[in-house]
């Protein structure tokens, strides 16, 4: 496979989220000596969604690092290299196997800014291919962002669409904290967009309308955000008019523009594929009643995954929030 | 030392214990003997402090380096002692005793060069002592006033690392870092290494050595031929635990299985200490990384100040081991060879009392850190979560009209 290269001519063009992530982390790589990518199979093989392809061909293995098969030995020497000056971008294979990673993640990772009175910047970013959909064995097809917005000291985001993949890369390779970088793996390839590499982004911490509405609020994150945007359409034929707030950054979360729409629809439908058990939404749910109290017109309402264990892949189709499930919880909000 | 086969002899005709082989009255009196190192224990200063040579470790040493490793040693130990005794009078809240082990830490300090990094965990006050960071710095950690307060990078010691086992892996990254810098391997025509040639030492107990993440930074500093000096001091026990509870195989057999050098050294043997450590970085430097070394040597007093080894140990190995105390075989082979005089041993005994006074008193005015530092540096760029919450939290003290 050729290397995914951005066209030189700095037209906008038709690429996709993989693509878009690859053409970030090539930026990245370009601008600064320091960035580093590493992780299993990144190298030779591009990573096995590809997401890294060509980079080691281009930069050499000392910037693209084939590692051993240790998900703590990633970030732990991820950190040592950090402390030395360099700024990798670790890539989790998939989202199910963060967990032997979790101790130096949460112990280390997340702490060593604060332990060592801003002596040590932790400039490491861990991109996790997440979510379901794609009919996998377990461990494939998980949400585990919760836990990582959960922690302190570190910052979390993810993107829903290839332009916002293309830039959100870059920007969280150019922060000085660790940024844990959810990707929703079965949009890598499901669609394109047009990038204009041209534009100036949006910060990273911010969350932005897609869809703006006057009867509910969805808002929504990562893989979600489509089948809320595909919600809004189908309601649109029904005479229901949904505002779509993609909330991009999960820590810290941006809510501002969340509380302005609620101010104004008075009901509010979260939508994700994480368990809802003290998760991403339910700590939104308490901000939003908190700031929002005397506009709300009905309870804010979730649709989550179940708080099962991911299951069986012919199950899945009832287990990830679809259209229906939206529609139908949208209906309830405006029926209370 | 080049081939492999020496690396971790297999000595079926006198076997290294993990921690030791008991003697057959020990075995009678019921007692676990860890006195012992084996056959493969480079010592080059016995306990009775006899100078005693090695084939492949051997050191050249001026009295007056030995008598800075003297001091280096008691200066430690009295900083221990004191901190231990400002715990017990309450302006400590915990004190993690390195008694026994100044040998050990002293000889593995003075082995780095400055540019050289180190990764420590949790009982390493004489690696920071050699590394130049001031005991008073140590104490914030354990009186709950900072998490550690040096700056790693400037003292190339990293912060004092708790999570068992987690500085291992942060250290193999680090070593990774000075080979891809190429600050490994220009050594000239005779093999030694360029005066900016790095190494990395990394520091853990034995109970260490079954954490997974020693494993991986076992797998990832010899996948990557990282620079990186494994140090572990097996001080016989990880708090009540014997060293047989972590490992069939005496501990520096393993790093055969990874396929790189392991070495037993007398642990409370400052020289041997030295002379294997400086090998070890040499050879790193080299490009020859990674080495294991095994410190073999004795945690004398309890695991922290809440630990009660009664419960666990014999006081006759405590008694045992005190035969072999780092310190007294310094002093004994400097006095006993004329290198040192009761006035060098006089004003070591001084110049410890005053770093006693002086690291009492800065203990005792240590102040308490103000309620919104609680908030700073959790991120390196702005957060406006935590920001809202400082401001919370200021605006509820407030309240208070300063009486909070
Ligand atoms: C991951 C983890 N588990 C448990 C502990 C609690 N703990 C602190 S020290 C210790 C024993 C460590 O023994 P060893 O590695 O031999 O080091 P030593 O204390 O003897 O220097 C334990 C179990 C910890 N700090 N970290
Ligand atoms: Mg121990």
């Amino acid at each position: 496979m050729a290397a995914p290269t951005l066209d030189s001519s700095a037209k906008p063009q038709q690429i996709t989220m993989a693509k878009a992530i690859n053409a970030g982390l090539r930026a990245a790589m370009d601008a600064d000596p320091k960035v580093l990518v590493m992780g299993e199979d990144v190298g030779k093989l591009g990573g096995v969604f590809r997401i890294t392809d060509g980079l080691q061909k281009d930069f050499g293995e000392h910037r693209v690092l084939d590692t051993p098969l240790a998900e703590s030995g990633i970030i732990g020497t991820a950190i040592g290299l950090a402390i030395r000056g360099y700024r990798p971008v670790c890539e989790i294979q998939f989202d199910g196997f963060i967990f032997p990673a979790f101790d130096q993640i949460v112990s280390q990772l997340a702490k060593l800014h604060y332990r060592s009175q801003g002596k040590l910047k932790m400039p490491i970013v861990v991109r996790v291919p997440f979510g379901g959909g794609i009919g996998s064995v377990e461990h494939h097809s998980e949400s585990p962002e919760s836990y990582f917005a959960h922690t302190a000291g570190l910052r979390v985001v993810s993107c829903s669409n290839p332009v916002d993949a293309y830039w959100m890369i870059q920007q969280a390779i150019d922060s000085d904290d660790p940024v844990l970088f959810f990707e929703p793996k079965r949009q890598y390839y499901s669609s394109k967009a047009e990038l204009d590499t041209s534009i100036t982004p949006q910060p990273l911490h911010t969350s932005r309308v897609l869809r703006s509405g006057a009867h509910a609020t969805l808002a929504s994150y990562g893989p979600s955000v489509k089948v809320c945007l595909d919600s809004a359409a189908a309601a649109a034929q029904d005479g229901i008019d949904l505002e779509v707030i993609d909330l991009r950054s999960l820590s810290p979360l941006d809510l501002d523009p969340v509380y302005a729409s609620v101010r104004r629809t008075g009901h509010l439908v979260l939508v994700s594929e994480s368990p809802g058990e003290a998760s991403l939404n339910s700590e939104i749910v308490s901000r939003v009643s908190q700031e929002c109290f005397y506009s709300l017109q009905a309870p804010v309402l979730r649709v989550n995954g179940f708080d099962t264990p991911y299951p069986p892949s012919k199950l899945e189709e009832d287990f990830l929030p679809d259209l229906d499930r939206v529609l139908h919880t949208v209906d309830r909000s405006l029926a209370w | 030392m080049s081939s492999p086969e020496r690396w971790t002899a297999a000595r079926p005709d006198s076997p290294a214990a993990t921690a030791a082989t008991p003697t057959a009255e020990q075995v009678i009196a019921g007692l676990r003997a860890t006195s012992e190192g084996g056959a493969d224990l480079v010592q080059l200063l016995t306990p009775e402090g006899e100078r005693v040579t090695h084939p492949d470790f051997d050191i050249d040493i001026e009295p007056a380096q030995l008598r800075a490793l003297y001091r280096d040693m008691v200066l430690v130990r009295r900083v221990d002692r004191e901190s231990n005794a400002l715990q017990r009078k309450g302006e400590l809240a915990l004190w993690v005793p390195l008694l026994g082990q100044e040998a050990a830490q002293v000889g593995a300090g003075r082995a780095m060069r400055p540019q050289d990094m180190a990764f420590p965990s949790y009982r390493e006050h004489g690696v920071a002592w050699c590394r130049g960071i001031d005991p008073t710095d140590l104490l914030g950690i354990f009186r709950g006033t900072d998490h550690g307060s040096w700056d790693p990078i400037e003292k190339r010691f990293g912060l004092y690392t708790i999570v068992i086992g987690n500085q291992v892996l942060n250290a193999a990254g680090y070593a990774m870092g000075q080979r891809f810098d190429g600050k490994v391997g220009n050594s000239d025509a005779e093999g030694n290494p360029a005066a900016d040639d790095e190494a990395t030492m990394c520091f853990f107990g034995d109970g260490a050595t079954s954490q997974g993440d020693v494993h991986e930074g076992f797998v990832w500093a010899a996948v990557y031929d990282a620079p990186l000096v494994f140090f572990c001091q097996n001080n016989q026990w990880a708090i009540s635990e014997p060293t047989e509870r972590q490992s069939r195989l005496p501990l520096y057999q393993r790093a055969r299985g990874y396929g790189f050098p392991g070495v037993r050294v007398d642990g409370n043997d400052v020289l041997a200490c030295l002379a294997v450590s400086r090998w070890a970085l040499k050879e790193c430097r080299r490009g020859n990384g990674p080495v294991l070394i095994e410190a073999f040597t004795y945690r004398m007093d309890a695991h922290t100040t809440t630990d009660d080894p009664t419960r666990y140990r014999l006081s006759d190995e405590v008694e045992e081991w005190k035969l072999k105390d780092p310190i007294e075989r310094v002093r004994a082979y400097l006095a006993r060879n004329g290198l040192a005089d009761a006035a060098f041993f006089e004003q070591i005994q001084e110049e410890s009392d005053q770093l006693a006074v002086r690291l009492r008193e800065f203990c005792v005015n240590i102040p308490d850190p103000p309620p919104d530092r609680i908030f700073a540096n959790v991120y390196a760029e702005a957060n406006p979560v935590l920001e809202r919450q400082r401001e919370d939290m200021l605006g509820y003290l407030a309240g208070f009209g300063g009486e909070h």
